[in-house]
């Protein structure tokens, strides 16, 4: 549906890599050390269906530019979502008087970071395809999940489209630009049998063209994983409290990695030395069977780019390597300051943000161990397969995520459901109690979604079957 | 601002809407943060956005744009106009009965109308005070997240097609320190911070900044503990946290879903007769307060929970219908359509001196912060990450971390052995420290 980023720039609002460069250079030159503009144009759809029908239905377009002028460790930040001339040369003085104080250096040229990759092309964009599919296949999923058990009372499944264009500049004269579909379908029911009820929740996308749910009948499968999850929980017994054994399964738990390590290694806090694993480079901060990823090169992934946000192409960045802290996510400002390499991970959840390190697609690579075993060799202990939202306390390396779906384990088996909770440990020192790696890495259905700073970005995780051989369970069983 | 939207409900309602509503919001906010005395990050920005909502017949849908200009406001009329042909009808869908407008808007002293004369150097210069006293004020405080201030003046105005438009400003002011402290290899990092509608009202940075270092350095020599199941005292931010999980159970699409553990329970007893909850929209200059609702609706005083007793669900017009029961004036708008909101919710204080409270208990937690999402709205399990203090004897013992801590909110509310006489209005939820009788804490 959209043109290439640079004709829709300038088709659309007259703004072409010339007046780009201009504007950069006549507002900001010879002043600071880095400067860059970015615009971004925003199309999203969001359709809901509850009891059986559609009721929500909403279209948001959204447009602005952002400037950044930054010196030393200053930065000036200037957004506004009217993209006339005048205001963005508005927006470019008031960057610039902020970052303006030292007056050494000339603006660095920057560019040559290598060619953006092509990872998201789709012949017909999510948010394109035609609307009484969407809704009809909305439909096909609250019919699907009801006709699954009687028990369904609620059906709530929602679907979301986005496609945004975006166009980096810097007054060295270098333009790059990034058209980027987005899509996730969800599905949530809520279950009754007598006085009980439960939820249950489950869905998936990427940065994929609509069939790709009809694809395998991915859209079957969300379903009735969502009421699988409720019906289950209904049975479950309390969770136990304290310290044991867990095995995490493959896919979505790799939640753990992105709050355990991932955020602790984003380039800001080791600037900073606010972070548990700052100055740890070199050092080993997990058992010798782990090696971590964070890769934003994965074709259709919902937390892959072509380039990030400061125009920097994506790349695989091994964190930890058998066990030792190999490397830091960077943009540009942290890797300028700690005098170490971009690493593509500088992302902003929209013109109205300035860029921090973020994460894109973190993941654990696979072991030798069959998941068979790794739950055989557990006498006692929790399996859980799937999880909510986890958060991290950056500093003190203390994380939590939590578990909607587990199982306790007795005697090398998979037993009774349990409630959901919390899991809590030491970012530094978890991983080095991991003491059995399966050979079953899986990526997440595509439906993450992170938060720092209020800015929000969609990212992936991934794991195999791992033993973890000491973690605190936050249930309610003594 | 009010012309812009009389013309957008003028066009949808030609174009084949049969009813519409629509808002049109203006914001200008600034910010700076200071780290280690120098400037770290300066923001400017200009937004405005306009959200338009149709009813065509029966069925509804919506669109919104952050381009004002006369083609984009043609183009959502368009949209919204051909995305209500593909939904389905639904016979609850519609504005509110006309009678229930808001007929006078009152003035709640939202706006600071000087408060945003600062220049950038003396805003700067706030947040640089407030993380020089947290730096200054313990030798253990070594290193800084920064010091931050912001201010934010917004307008926003609405009108529907049977006759309501209302408009009003708004002013915040915000201020907030986040020190870390170090021990040997121990490093940790706690914050504190002010919000107010007036810039005057703000606590002195130098206050702020030593009651965040305080924060920090408290933390130092964090243990776990063993797991048990004890007293939790929770601390009145993380009371207020309660609170709104009290209210995210209470409001009115969660009910009609039926994903709340609060189905069917109103009128009956679902908390201990100490907790009586509030929500108060009409309290001038307060972060909370609004001059009508979402639909247009005017804001009131509702008792949510009186002594235990469940009064009241929190309901936008919608879901009320839904639920055979009034709006209780509780709607929200946002570019997608309504949901509901709080406004300034409060659980009122009790008599008891927090000090007391923390005497009460010979051995229990004291909690003063929670991270994570453990909390499951629809059967209330509650499990989340904890730091705190260890109670021994009564008294504040030593740090804790890495624990959890879980239980029941309904159990909880049950549970609740004691409301503190500490109420203060820092945030738009707000509560008095709470002991809760027991819970399972998890460690080691």
């Amino acid at each position: 549906m959209l043109a290439r980023p640079e004709r829709f720039f300038a088709d659309r609002f007259g703004l072409n890599a010339g007046t780009m460069e201009r504007l950069l250079g006549s507002t900001l030159a010879g002043r600071v050390d880095h400067a860059d503009l970015y615009l971004e144009y925003r199309v999203s759809e969001e359709l809901v269906l509850e009891e059986g029908a559609v009721k929500k239905a909403a279209r948001h377009v959204s447009q602005g530019a952002g400037i950044r002028a930054q010196s030393g460790e200053r930065t000036g930040y200037a957004h506004t979502d009217d993209l006339a001339l005048p205001n963005l040369e508005e927006a470019a003085r008031q960057a610039r008087a902020i970052a303006d104080r030292s007056s050494e250096s000339a603006v660095v040229a920057v560019g040559g970071d290598g060619p953006p990759h092509d990872l998201y092309s789709l012949a017909e964009p999510p948010i394109a395809a035609d609307l009484d599919r969407k809704i009809k296949l909305l439909g096909r999923m609250d019919a699907a999940a009801r006709a699954l058990d009687p028990r369904v009372r609620q059906v709530i499944a929602t679907l979301g489209s986005e496609d945004v264009v975006v166009m980096m500049a810097t007054p060295s004269g270098w333009t790059v630009g990034d058209v980027r579909p987005l899509t996730r379908l969800n599905i949530t029911v809520i279950v009754e049998d007598g006085a009980k009820r439960e939820i249950g929740s489950f869905g998936g996308g990427g940065r994929v063209a609509f069939d790709f749910f009809l694809e395998d009948d991915r859209w079957q499968r969300f379903a009735s994983e969502a009421v699988r999850q409720a019906l289950m929980k209904l049975g479950a017994v309390d969770a136990p409290a304290g310290e044991m054994t867990v095995v995490l399964g493959p896919g979505w738990p790799g939640i753990l990695l992105h709050e355990a390590v991932g955020h602790g290694l984003e380039g800001d806090f080791n600037r900073k030395k606010t972070s548990a694993f700052s100055g740890r480079l070199g050092q080993p901060v997990a058992s010798e069977l782990v090696t971590v990823v964070d890769d934003g090169t994965i074709a259709n992934r919902r937390g892959s780019l072509n380039v990030d946000d400061e125009g920097v192409p994506t790349r695989r960045n091994v964190l930890i390597e058998k066990g030792i802290l190999r490397g830091y996510m960077q943009d540009r400002l942290n890797s300028r300051l700690m005098g170490m390499e971009v690493t593509g991970n500088g992302r902003r959840e929209s013109y109205a943000h300035p860029p921090m390190p973020r994460m894109t697609n973190t993941f654990m690579l696979a072991g030798q161990d069959e998941p068979a075993d790794i739950i055989r060799s557990v006498p006692k202990g929790l399996y859980a397969v799937n999880f909510g939202g986890g958060q991290v306390d950056i500093t003190s390396g203390r994380f939590v995520f939590s578990a909607s779906e587990a199982y306790l384990i007795e005697d090398g088996r998979v037993t009774k459901p349990v409630k959901g909770a919390t899991l809590i440990g030491n970012g530094p020192e978890a991983l080095t109690q991991v003491s059995r790696v399966g050979h079953d890495l899986k990526l997440d259905e595509g439906v993450g979604t992170c938060g720092k700073d209020g800015q929000s970005v969609p990212v992936g995780v991934g794991l195999p079957t791992i033993r973890i051989d000491r973690m605190t369970v936050g249930g309610t069983q003594v | 601002m009010q012309d812009l939207l009389a013309d957008l409900l003028k066009q949808a309602t030609r174009k084949g809407a049969t009813e519409a509503d629509a808002f049109v919001v203006e914001d200008q906010s600034f910010s700076a943060q200071v780290r280690l005395g120098q400037v770290d990050t300066v923001k400017h920005a200009r937004e405005q956005h306009m959200a338009l909502r149709v009813f065509v017949g029966k069925s509804v849908a919506a669109a919104s744009t952050s381009d004002l200009s006369p083609q984009a406001m043609t183009r959502l009329v368009d949209e919204a106009v051909s995305l209500a042909r593909v939904t389905s009808p639904d016979e609850l869908a519609g504005l509110p009965d006309a009678a229930l407008l808001a007929r006078e808007i009152p003035d709640l002293d939202l706006r600071d109308p000087r408060g945003h004369d600062l220049s950038p150097e003396e805003k700067i210069d706030l947040a640089r005070r407030c993380e020089a006293a947290a730096l200054a004020a313990d030798p253990r405080i070594t290193n800084s997240e920064g010091g931050d201030f912001g201010d934010r003046r917004a307008r926003y105005a609405y009108a529907t097609s049977h006759g309501f438009a209302g408009e009003y400003a708004t002013s915040s002011f915000s201020l907030a320190v986040s020190p870390v402290a170090t021990r040997d290899a121990e490093m940790q990092r706690d914050s504190w911070y002010h919000v107010t509608r007036r810039r005057a009202r703000l606590d002195d940075p130098e206050s702020i900044g030593r009651i965040a270092a305080q924060r920090a350095v408290r933390r130092l020599g964090a243990r776990r503990v063993k797991t048990a199941e004890v007293p939790v005292i929770f601390d009145p931010d993380m009371a207020a946290s309660l609170v709104r999980h009290i209210a995210g159970a209470a409001s009115g699409p969660a009910l009609y879903r039926r994903a709340s553990f609060l189905v069917g329970k109103l009128g009956e007893q679902i908390a201990s007769p100490a907790v009586t909850i509030v929500d108060d929209g009409t309290v001038p200059g307060a972060l909370g307060s609004r001059p009508f609702d979402g639909e247009g609706l005017p804001v009131r005083r509702t008792v949510v929970v009186d002594q235990g007793t469940l009064r009241s669900y929190l309901l936008d017009t919608y879901s009320g219908r839904k639920l055979g029961l009034p709006s209780t004036h509780h709607g929200a708008r946002d570019g997608s359509g309504v949901s509901v909101s709080t406004t300034n919710l409060y659980l009122v204080a009790g008599d008891r001196d927090p000090g007391d409270l923390i005497r009460s208990v010979k051995n229990g937690l004291y909690v003063t912060e929670l991270i994570g999402f453990g909390v499951n709205g629809v059967t209330g399990d509650y499990s989340r990450g904890a730091v705190g203090m260890w109670i021994e004897n009564g008294e504040l013992a030593y740090p804790v971390e890495e624990i959890t801590v879980a239980g029941n909110l309904l159990d909880m509310l049950h549970a609740v052995e004691g409301v503190g006489n500490d109420l203060v209005f820092r945030d738009r939820t707000a509560a008095p420290t709470l002991l809760i009788g027991r819970m399972t804490v998890a460690g080691a």
